[in-house]
């Protein structure tokens, strides 16, 4: 029997597995953020540990970190101590960090793969769910806890039981203003937040291979929110392309040597999956969410689903979910009120995103009632965002371009969706609150964004098309 | 450092009935900034349990004194959503020992693990049993027992068989966290590491 993609790299990172328990799994890449990270230092500080092997631990602060007025230091005070915390922590274990004003600096799932510390075939973990992002270059890469962070740093190993493996085949052509994050919203609306759960996914189809980078990465982002431990995508040309000549990426016959692997890491023909989806892509419309889960995303154009058509025992959840959105069950979402617009995130915060939001909206005008924050991955986002011009863009059509971080995707800095509010939002998560306490966040792509940007509500994108 | 041991759990509990409690209720983000482990427990399901002007909302089950105990029973995806290792500690730190649910986001199942907090998952009907018997008679008392891997209605003998990986059970139930495992195998991870050098 063949193998799949997800076991070639699983397989070839166990150490040794404990009887009747989790694997002992290798780590070739641990990404650390300020937020997920001090405990773990403190922790082995108390035990007198040292960090084993620190050069394959790189850190940045990015979720605390505010949007403006990165030169000066942080006004939050807790914030600013955490932050200063990692720059501590990292120098005292000899660890590389990209601090606030350092050009590579920037959310840690943006700065992997611009820097090339993204690669196939590796293990990649981080404190944070959306490390799946990562399996977009065929890389094994999912979000650990705290305690994880500190195993990780002490012995470079984690202890995880396998999880199973699922196949999600998108095919044909996606119809016009259908993007990426429209494929990641369609797929969690059909399994829900949690029919991933105990999986690791693979994302295969023509659909999916005929997405950049910056897509797959956006598809692979989400994972978890369907409960996914991860997802993947077979790296291609597409991929091999994107990581030459990156800064950390191999040079020379280190690159002949990696790209000859690399092609080995497909899932074999005769491979067998424990679960196996399917999705005509021409079936996706624009998708945008109206409840407090990722599960819950309709068609732009459709409607919300009546009381009658959500199961029994969810109607409860259901019902909490509405009075939370101040929504009402069977409404469309089209010409909903919106007061909010973000485009950001380590989901839609790549310049490739930046420049559909600013093509989109390249000679229009902002809606007065909007406000708008656009808030790239990273620092390199930024700097091509201005060598591309995408900043003027944005300036003469009311909007302006912030500084890289996390930003409203969780609200840790100062950038929340005031209470009652209605944001659309290119994040990945809308939990009650998650935007700051009381906010009603809609996720959507750029698209979406943009178009909701222009007309104050929830637009159908392909009316300015 | 070792977790608490675990073996066998009498107590009342406190009833959650909703799905996909996410780690943002459990503990929302603007709490995260802390650099120790201590003290989560005051935020516990913040936005749930208090208003705008920081009044405990009386509706909210961790306000209601009909509901005790270490104990907490959920609705179906608990922990889902963001890693935050500090849904686990505000749990703890609020004195549950054991969450129930039927059916446990992955990171969330592996943090609680990791802070001697045992998930139980059980069939939905027996979670629907369960919520139906506390809303009825609030003093239902429950028995977890580790070894035999039971979750035991004590008010009526109801009992349902839990999994739990052998590893995992024989941790809690001595006390030994992961770390101290992997520092004790240092020598087949550098094996390991030269093994993967040479091929």
């Amino acid at each position: 029997m063949g193998q799949t993609l997800f076991d070639k790299i699983w397989d070839s990172h166990v150490v040794t597995k404990v009887d009747g328990g989790p694997s002992v799994l290798y780590i070739d890449r641990h990404l650390v953020h300020e937020v997920t990270s001090p405990q773990a230092f403190a922790s082995l500080d108390r035990r007198g540990i040292k960090v084993f092997r620190p050069e394959k631990t790189v850190a940045t602060p990015d979720h605390n970190v505010p949007t403006v007025n990165q030169d000066k230091p942080i006004q939050d005070q807790l914030s600013r101590m955490q932050v200063n915390k990692l720059a501590e922590n990292t120098e005292r274990h000899g660890i590389r960090h990209y601090g606030l004003n350092h050009p590579y600096q920037g959310i840690v799932h943006v700065i992997g793969p611009e820097l090339g510390l993204t690669q196939p075939g590796m293990t990649i973990v981080c404190g944070d769910s959306h490390t799946s992002t990562h399996g977009a270059f065929g890389s094994v890469a999912f979000g650990i806890g705290t305690s994880e962070v500190e195993m990780v740093l002490a012995t470079q190993c984690i202890m995880q039981p396998k999880p199973k493996t699922m196949r999600i085949s998108i095919n044909g052509e996606l119809k016009k203003g259908v993007i990426a994050k429209d494929i990641i919203l369609f797929i969690i609306s059909k399994i829900s937040a949690s029919g991933g759960t105990g999986y690791f996914v693979e994302y295969a189809g023509s659909a999916i291979r005929n997405l950049s980078m910056e897509g797959r990465m956006t598809v692979c982002n989400m994972s978890i929110e369907m409960g996914a431990r991860g997802g993947m995508i077979a790296p291609d040309e597409t991929t091999f392309s994107y990581i030459k000549g990156r800064d950390f990426a191999p040079k020379g016959t280190e690159w002949d040597e990696k790209l000859k692997y690399w092609k080995t890491l497909y899932s074999d023909k005769n491979a067998v999956f424990d679960m196996e989806l399917e999705y005509d892509a021409a079936g996706i419309e624009p998708m945008i969410t109206y409840g407090t889960n990722p599960g819950m995303g309709v068609p732009v154009t459709g409607k919300i689903p009546t009381m009658e058509s959500v199961e029994e025992s969810s109607r409860n959840s259901f019902t909490k979910s509405m009075k939370y959105m101040g929504f009402e069950p069977g409404t469309p979402m089209i010409g909903k009120e919106v007061n909010y617009v973000f485009v950001g995130s380590c989901t839609n915060g790549r310049i490739e995103d930046l420049r559909i939001f600013a093509n989109y909206v390249r000679g229009k005008k902002k809606a007065d009632n909007i406000v708008a924050w656009i808030v790239p991955g990273s620092r390199q986002v930024e700097k091509q965002a201005k060598e591309e011009g995408i900043d003027k863009i944005l300036q003469e059509a009311g909007f302006e371009l912030r500084q890289p971080g996390c930003s409203a995707c969780l609200a840790m800095n100062d950038d929340k969706i005031p209470e009652g509010l209605y944001a659309v939002s290119t994040t990945n998560r809308n939990f009650e609150g998650r935007q700051g306490p009381g906010s009603r966040t809609m996720l959507a792509s750029p698209l979406t964004a943009a178009a909701a940007a222009l007309t104050g509500k929830v637009t159908d994108p392909r009316y300015f098309l | 450092m070792a977790i608490e041991k675990f073996s066998i759990l009498k107590s009342r509990c406190v009833p959650l009935p909703v799905e996909n409690v996410d780690t943002d209720q459990i503990i929302p983000a603007r709490f995260l900034k802390a650099t120790t482990r201590e003290g989560f427990g005051e935020n516990l399901f913040r936005d749930w349990r208090y208003n705008k002007q920081n009044q405990p909302v009386k509706e909210f089950v961790l306000n209601n004194p009909r509901y005790q105990g270490n104990i907490l029973v959920a609705g179906k995806n608990f922990g889902s959503g963001s890693s935050r290792e500090h849904a686990a500690w505000a749990i703890v730190d609020y004195g549950f020992r054991v969450v129930v649910s039927s059916f446990f986001a992955d990171i969330f199942k592996n943090n609680a693990l990791n802070n001697g907090l045992l998930p139980v998952q059980i069939s939905a009907s027996f979670l629907a049993g369960l919520f139906k018997a506390v809303d009825e008679n609030p003093d239902t008392e429950l028995e977890v027992d580790l070894e035999k891997q039971t979750l035991t209605m004590l008010t009526t003998g109801e009992l349902e068989k839990f999994e739990i990986n052998e590893y995992k059970k024989e941790c809690l139930m001595k006390g030994y966290d992961d770390i101290g495992y992997l520092l004790s195998i240092k020598d087949k991870i550098e094996k390991f590491e030269m093994e993967r050098h040479h091929s």
